[in-house]
C-alpha cells in the first residue's frame, strides 16, 4: 500500500447461526444479534462507536431496497456516518475493508461492518436465477447461464490443464464438511466421504450438490478500532496487517491468456508453457494476494500464514485458490488438498471452520464472518465461542481472509495477525 | 370538500396464501417487463439474423474478441466489428442439471466456452447432438443458428463438427 494510514485492528465480532431459512427473525434483527454479541463481548455501547459499513448483497432477494439504512437505524446507529458497500460474493469482504480504510483514514475512531443477507424468501433456484443475473445479462445468462455452470467449465478447464481430479475436488468438500462439525454456527456439519460427494446429485457437471455451498439467512458483525480506543476497549485486539483487492472481467469469455502474475516466491521458469489466467485461474484472487502481502511484508505465504478462511463457494474454488494465494504453485491445488496440507492439522489450516461449504453463505454477511471466526483464533478464543477447542488452531499468529465475487470478479485478500 | 366519517374501503374477495401462522409467512407476487437496449453490442444480434457471428477487433491494438465489446480492454481503444469463423474448439464445458428457474425446464443442457482460431478471447454458448461423455476440451464445433430468431444469443448454438 502506498500509504497504509493509521494501524487497525479488529477488536470484536459476532456470528448469527447460519440457516436454510430463519423466519421468525427478519435481517434487522439477526443482525442486532450479532451485533449485540460483539458489543457485549468488549463491553462497548453504542456510544462507543463512531460510524458504519453495511454489507449485503441483493435488493431482489427480499424485495426490500436499501436494506442497509433500515439495519442502522434498528441497531441504534443513526445518525452517524453509513454507507453500504456491493461486490457481489466479496460484499463481505469489500465491506470489512472499507470499514479498515474509514479507520486507516482517520475518519473513525472505531467502526462496525454489520453484513447480512436473506436468501430463504425466494426458492433455491429462483435465487440462482437472481445470481446468474451477476453475470453478462446480454451474453451469458439468457443461454441459461448460472453461477454452478460457470464454476463448472471453470473446473473442467482446470482438470484439463493441471489433470485435477474429481476426488480432489470431494476431499475439500469432506475436508470443510468435517470441520464443522466443531462449529456450532455452521449450517451444514456433515461427515462424509469422497464417495458420498461424487454419488450426490449432479448440479452441473463435474460438480455435484456436496462440491457446492448452500443459501442461507444469517447475519455477522465487526468492529475495528485504531490503536488507542482498540487497547483502551479490548484487551486482546486482533491487527489488520494488510488488504488487498484484485479485479476481472465479468464475462469468463473476456479473461486473457497471458503471463502469471507472479508472487515473491515464484518465478517466470515455473511457469512457462502456462496461459494465463484463462479460465482455470482466477487473476483477481492472485491480484488480490499480491497486494496483500506487499503490504503485510509476507514473501512465503505457506510458510508465514497459520490458517487461511477462503471462499469455497464450490470445492473447485477452493483448488484454484489455494494456486491465487500462493500456497501452492498454480497446477498443485489438487494435491495440496490431497496431500492433507490444507487440513486442521496440515501445513496451513484451509477453512478451519468449515467454510462457505459447511457454513452456509449469506452473501453479505459471509465475508464478516470469515473475519469473526479468524478473530476468534487469533485471540485464540475458540472454545470460549464455540464451547469447543477443536477447531483452535494452536498458537495461530498470522492468518488471511479471501472473499470472492462473480467468477472472480472482485477478489478481497486480508492479513490479521496476533498481536499477544 | 368531502368530509365523510362513514368512508369505507371496498372489501375484496382477492385473500392472500399464507404459508405459515407463526411468524406469519405470506406470499408476495412480482413480475416486470424491462424494455431491454442491446446499445453498442445490437449489431452481434442482427448478425445472427445472417447466420453470422460477429466478434470484436481493437482499431489500436489489433486485440480480437470472441465475444463483442465496443472498447479494447487492453488499451481503451475503440473497437470495430469483426467476422468471427463459424468452427471453432471447445475451451472449457459442463452439463447443467440445474440452473435459474427460467431455465429449469431445459435441463440438462451444456455449456461449453468456444475458442476460435486467431481469435484471442472466448465466447459462451450451449451445445446440442452430444451426451457429456462425448464433450472434451479440443473438441471441433460448428456454429448452427435459428431461422426464427429470437433475438437473444440462443439464435447462435453449437454442435459438434460432421
Amino acid at each position: 500500500m502506498k500509504n497504509k494510514g493509521q494501524d487497525v485492528y479488529m477488536i470484536s465480532g459476532g456470528v448469527t447461526k447460519f440457516t436454510k431459512a430463519s423466519p421468525e427473525a427478519d435481517f434487522r434483527l439477526r443482525t442486532k444479534k450479532a451485533f449485540d454479541y460483539a458489543l457485549n463481548d468488549v463491553g462497548m455501547t453504542l456510544k462507543d462507536i463512531d460510524g458504519s459499513v453495511a454489507s449485503y448483497f441483493s435488493d431482489h432477494f427480499q424485495r426490500q431496497l436499501m436494506s442497509g439504512i433500515m439495519a442502522q437505524d434498528y441497531l441504534g446507529l443513526t445518525p452517524k456516518p453509513s454507507k453500504r458497500v456491493e461486490g457481489g460474493g466479496a460484499t463481505g469482504g469489500l465491506s470489512f475493508q472499507a470499514g479498515v480504510e474509514e479507520v486507516a483514514s482517520g475518519r473513525m475512531n472505531t467502526c462496525v461492518v454489520y453484513g447480512f443477507e436473506t436468501m430463504s424468501h425466494v426458492n433455491t433456484w429462483k435465487g440462482n436465477e437472481f445470481i446468474a443475473l451477476a453475470s453478462d445479462t446480454n451474453f451469458d445468462y439468457p443461454i441459461g447461464g448460472f453461477y454452478t455452470g460457470y464454476y463448472a467449465m471453470m473446473a473442467t478447464r482446470h482438470m484439463h490443464e493441471f489433470g485435477t481430479t474429481v476426488e480432489q475436488l470431494a476431499k475439500v468438500s469432506v475436508k470443510n464438511h468435517g470441520n464443522a462439525l466443531h462449529n456450532p454456527y455452521a449450517q451444514s456439519p456433515m461427515k462424509i466421504t469422497v464417495e458420498d460427494v461424487r454419488k450426490s446429485p449432479m448440479v452441473s457437471y463435474p460438480l455435484t450438490r456436496l462440491d457446492v455451498c448452500a443459501m442461507s439467512d444469517g447475519a455477522a458483525v465487526a468492529v475495528l478500532a485504531n490503536e488507542e480506543k482498540a487497547f483502551e476497549l479490548c484487551d486482546n485486539p486482533v491487527l489488520i496487517k494488510g488488504i488487498g483487492t484484485g479485479t476481472d472481467t465479468m464475462r469468463l469469455s473476456d479473461r486473457p491468456h497471458g503471463k502469471v502474475i507472479l508472487l515473491p516466491n515464484e518465478t517466470e521458469a515455473d511457469y512457462k508453457n502456462l496461459k494465463y489466467p484463462g479460465v482455470h485461474s482466477f487473476r483477481a484472487g492472485r491480484s488480490a494476494a499480491k497486494e496483500a502481502y506487499q503490504s503485510a511484508g509476507i514473501t512465503d505465504p505457506l510458510e508465514e500464514l497459520d490458517i487461511v478462511e477462503l471462499h469455497d463457494a464450490y470445492t473447485s474454488s477452493e483448488i484454484q485458490t489455494y494456486e491465487d494465494l500462493g500456497l501452492c504453485k498454480y497446477g498443485e491445488g489438487g494435491h495440496f488438498v490431497e496431500e492433507g496440507k490444507a487440513d486442521l492439522k496440515g501445513k496451513v489450516a484451509v477453512n478451519p471452520s468449515g467454510g462457505l461449504l459447511a457454513c452456509g453463505h449469506p452473501v453479505g454477511a459471509t465475508g464478516i464472518m470469515q473475519a469473526v471466526f479468524m478473530f476468534w483464533q487469533l485471540q485464540r478464543t475458540i472454545k470460549k465461542h464455540f464451547k469447543d477447542d477443536a477447531l483452535q488452531i494452536s498458537n495461530a499468529k498470522r492468518g488471511l481472509i479471501h472473499s470472492h465475487a462473480g467468477t472472480g470478479t472482485y477478489v478481497t485478500a486480508t492479513i490479521m495477525e496476533a498481536v499477544k | 370538500m368531502t368530509i365523510n366519517p362513514k368512508a369505507k374501503l371496498e372489501e375484496t374477495q382477492d385473500g392472500t396464501v399464507v404459508y405459515n401462522f407463526d411468524p406469519l409467512i405470506v406470499k408476495s407476487h412480482y413480475e416486470i417487463d424491462y424494455v431491454h437496449s442491446y446499445a453498442q453490442d445490437s449489431e452481434f444480434f442482427k448478425a445472427l439474423g445472417r447466420q453470422e457471428l460477429m466478434g470484436s477487433k481493437c482499431k489500436k491494438c489489433g486485440y480480437t474478441y470472441g465475444t463483442p465489446r465496443g472498447h479494447c480492454m487492453e488499451c481503451g481503444s475503440e473497437t470495430e466489428w469483426y467476422k468471427l469463423p463459424n468452427e471453432g474448439k471447445i475451451h472449457a464445458f459442463t452439463t447443467c442439471y440445474f440452473g435459474g428457474e427460467a431455465f429449469l425446464n431445459e435441463t440438462p443442457f451444456h455449456l461449453v466456452l468456444v475458442e476460435f482460431e486467431g481469435v484471442d478471447s472466448l465466447f459462451m454458448s450451449r451445445i446440442i447432438g452430444v451426451d457429456t461423455e462425448d464433450l472434451y476440451v479440443g473438441m471441433p464445433i460448428r456454429a448452427k443458428f435459428r431461422r426464427n430468431l429470437k433475438l437473444n444469443p440462443t439464435d447462435v448454438y453449437f454442435v459438434p463438427k460432421a
